[in-house]
């Protein structure tokens, strides 16, 4: 498991000649020069920047949204609200390729092609599903009679969402945050078809476009390929437990 | 139920019971609260409402209609030709490769992946030393990208020079390296070791979080009644993980159906279409070739594909796991 990671390491610290020579052992020389070279450049650090803007847009989005809805589905008797809660769980078998011809055609009519928007929305729209489902099931834990005590002081409706729900709501709502940031982090599809100029391109392009533009230099495209899983394990070190509690409720809820 | 902002209809005596006869202002009334407050529940549907139905729905819809016209994407389709793109389709060699490979990679998830994920489970779920750390480890690969994780295996898979190479060559196994991806007998296998690096993490992980919620007394009584490591996982651990399992097939059945970014990364599809999946076709058709009526039916049936089964899954499969959880009653199922 974890030989793959760190091969790539050590191969990074390598030149690409000793790498044919010495493929496996440590290496002679420690050769920092391919993690620093790469790390001193501009590009690497407006790809970071790239995934990172993009990443937070879509999760304060996608989480804002599915926070309203599943308030509302959560604690509301409404005429529809099964029809709709079925439409939008509907939605995790949707396929995103199925959609990324019109969605392409869409973005590209509406003048969002080669801008962060076009990633984001999309994200923010496929993400909904899975974020509703889950937060509902949270706000549905949250006892009745605080709403009711509420409603007695005064609060209206959105008044108890914002100031009651939300606050005690925050361990879920980092967790289907730390969701939305490690799925739109991956993505390569979307940021693929909507990003034709390299100046947006987010981190998965740029491991691929490098690979493609250095690829008789392997112990170089090592080095890359380690510093860009940094930020998704340093990220998944912090936020472990509340990604792994995310995933396994929303695969055993719903 | 929990909720207090509930229409005055749902707190009125059911039927039978008395009540004071209601005199037209307080029906007025009542019926302007109730309006007032569906307002404000499917007030806060809206922007999710409106997020998904533009950029979800409405693409699928559009992909659907699509698939009846020859079409290349600039202006809207106009030239109509009925079912032509779906009977071409089901005679195109390619195609039928593809749902050939998927059938493949579902056997092939199910068969080796899943039951290997499970025994790292049961074999993490016991006091272990260092466990927290081997769950790290395990679930890592799952965080990092495809495109990333697809790049790093191309590069070890390499042939003569990768590290999968060159360690055969080491041990004096030359003959069995080779080509890895670039040789069509051997695509798939690849494919599919580097599918399991990837996934299997995720999938031991769910089966932790079920085992967890195993009675550890069911398996001690079991125990005192004499049964042996194999008969109390077969006989009380397996089946109380059923609805895990059960999701968790789902989860990779529907993820083998929609597989891209992986084959993208590391072959394209090559070599000669041997390692293509649906998705890469459609990619291919609909962004490189400019055939996207043709390409949204490929799409149609990608999503017909998933949606039958999801379907069929549910009815059949899923049913008792999902009651309470996807679908309340009126009056809410706490």
């Amino acid at each position: 498991m974890v030989v793959p990671l760190l091969y790539a390491t050590l191969s990074g610290f390598k030149s690409t000649d000793e790498l044919s020579r010495n493929p496996v052992g440590l290496p002679e020389s420690w050769v920092t020069g391919n993690y620093t070279g790469i790390l001193g450049s501009g590009d690497f650090w407006r790809l970071i920047g790239n995934s990172t803007l993009i990443a937070v847009g879509t999760t304060v989005l996608v989480v804002a949204v599915s926070a309203l809805s599943a308030f509302s589905f959560a604690r509301f008797a409404f005429r529809g609200r099964e029809t709709l809660f079925t439409l939008f769980t509907l939605g995790l078998m949707f396929p995103f390729a199925v959609a990324a011809l019109p969605l392409f055609l869409l973005l590209r009519s509406l003048g969002l092609l080669d801008n962060p928007l076009g990633v984001i929305l999309p994200q923010a729209a496929f993400g909904l599903p899975m974020t509703i489902i889950i937060l509902r099931g949270f706000f549905r834990q949250i006892p009745g009679e605080l709403e009711e005590a509420a409603t007695l002081d005064g609060c209206s409706s959105f008044g108890f969402f914002w100031r009651v729900l939300l606050p005690m709501a925050r361990p879920a709502l980092g967790t289907v945050s730390v969701l939305a940031v490690v799925t739109s982090w991956n993505n390569f599809f979307l940021p693929l078809l909507v990003f034709t100029d390299s100046t947006w391109w987010t981190i998965p392009i740029g491991v691929q476009q490098f690979q493609g533009q250095y690829s008789a230099e392997y112990a170089r495209v090592f080095a890359y390929l380690v510093l860009a899983m940094v930020p998704a394990l340093a990220f998944y070190s912090v936020a472990e437990r509340q990604l792994v509690g995310g995933l396994t409720a929303g695969a055993t809820k719903g | 139920m929990t909720s207090t902002f509930l229409p005055s209809a749902d707190k009125r005596p059911g039927p039978g019971v008395d009540r004071p006869p209601p005199t037209a202002d307080a029906a007025r009334g009542r019926a302007r609260r109730r309006v007032l407050h569906w307002l404000s529940a499917v007030g806060f549907q809206v922007p999710a409402l409106v997020l998904f139905l533009v950029l979800v729905l409405l693409p699928m819809l559009f992909a659907v209609y699509a698939a009846f016209f020859r079409w290349g994407g600039f202006g809207m389709p106009s030239d109509y030709i009925g079912g032509d793109n779906f009977t071409r389709l089901f005679q195109d060699p390619v195609f039928l490769g593809d749902l050939w490979r998927c059938l493949l990679l579902v056997v092939l998830s199910l068969a080796i992946q899943l039951p290997f994920a499970l025994a790292m489970a049961v074999l993490l779920n016991q006091k272990l030393r260092g466990r927290a750390f081997y769950r790290m480890l395990f679930f890592g690969p799952y965080v990092l990208s495809e495109a990333i994780t697809g790049v790093l295996f191309g590069m070890i898979f390499a042939p003569g020079d990768g590290l999968a190479d060159q360690i055969l060559g080491g041990i004096g196994l030359d003959g069995l390296g080779g080509e890895w991806f670039a040789d069509q007998s051997t695509v798939m296998a690849t494919l599919f070791l580097v599918m399991t690096w990837k996934y299997f993490g995720f999938h031991m992980m769910l089966y932790l979080a079920g085992l967890q919620s195993v009675p550890a007394e069911l398996t001690e009584a079991a125990l005192i009644d004499g049964a042996n490591a194999w008969q109390r996982f077969r006989s009380v651990t397996l089946p109380l993980l059923a609805p895990t399992l059960r999701i968790s097939v789902f989860l990779s059945v529907i993820g083998s159906i929609q597989l891209f970014d992986l084959v993208w990364v590391t072959t394209a599809g090559g070599p000669d279409h041997h390692s293509e999946t649906m998705a890469v076709t459609m990619f291919q058709y609909g962004f490189k070739r400019y055939q996207v009526g043709y390409a949204s039916a490929i799409s149609v049936v990608m999503f017909g594909i998933s949606l039958v089964f999801a379907l069929a899954y549910q009815r059949f499969v899923l049913r008792r796991d999902l009651e309470g959880a996807t679908t309340t009653m009126r009056g809410g199922a706490k």
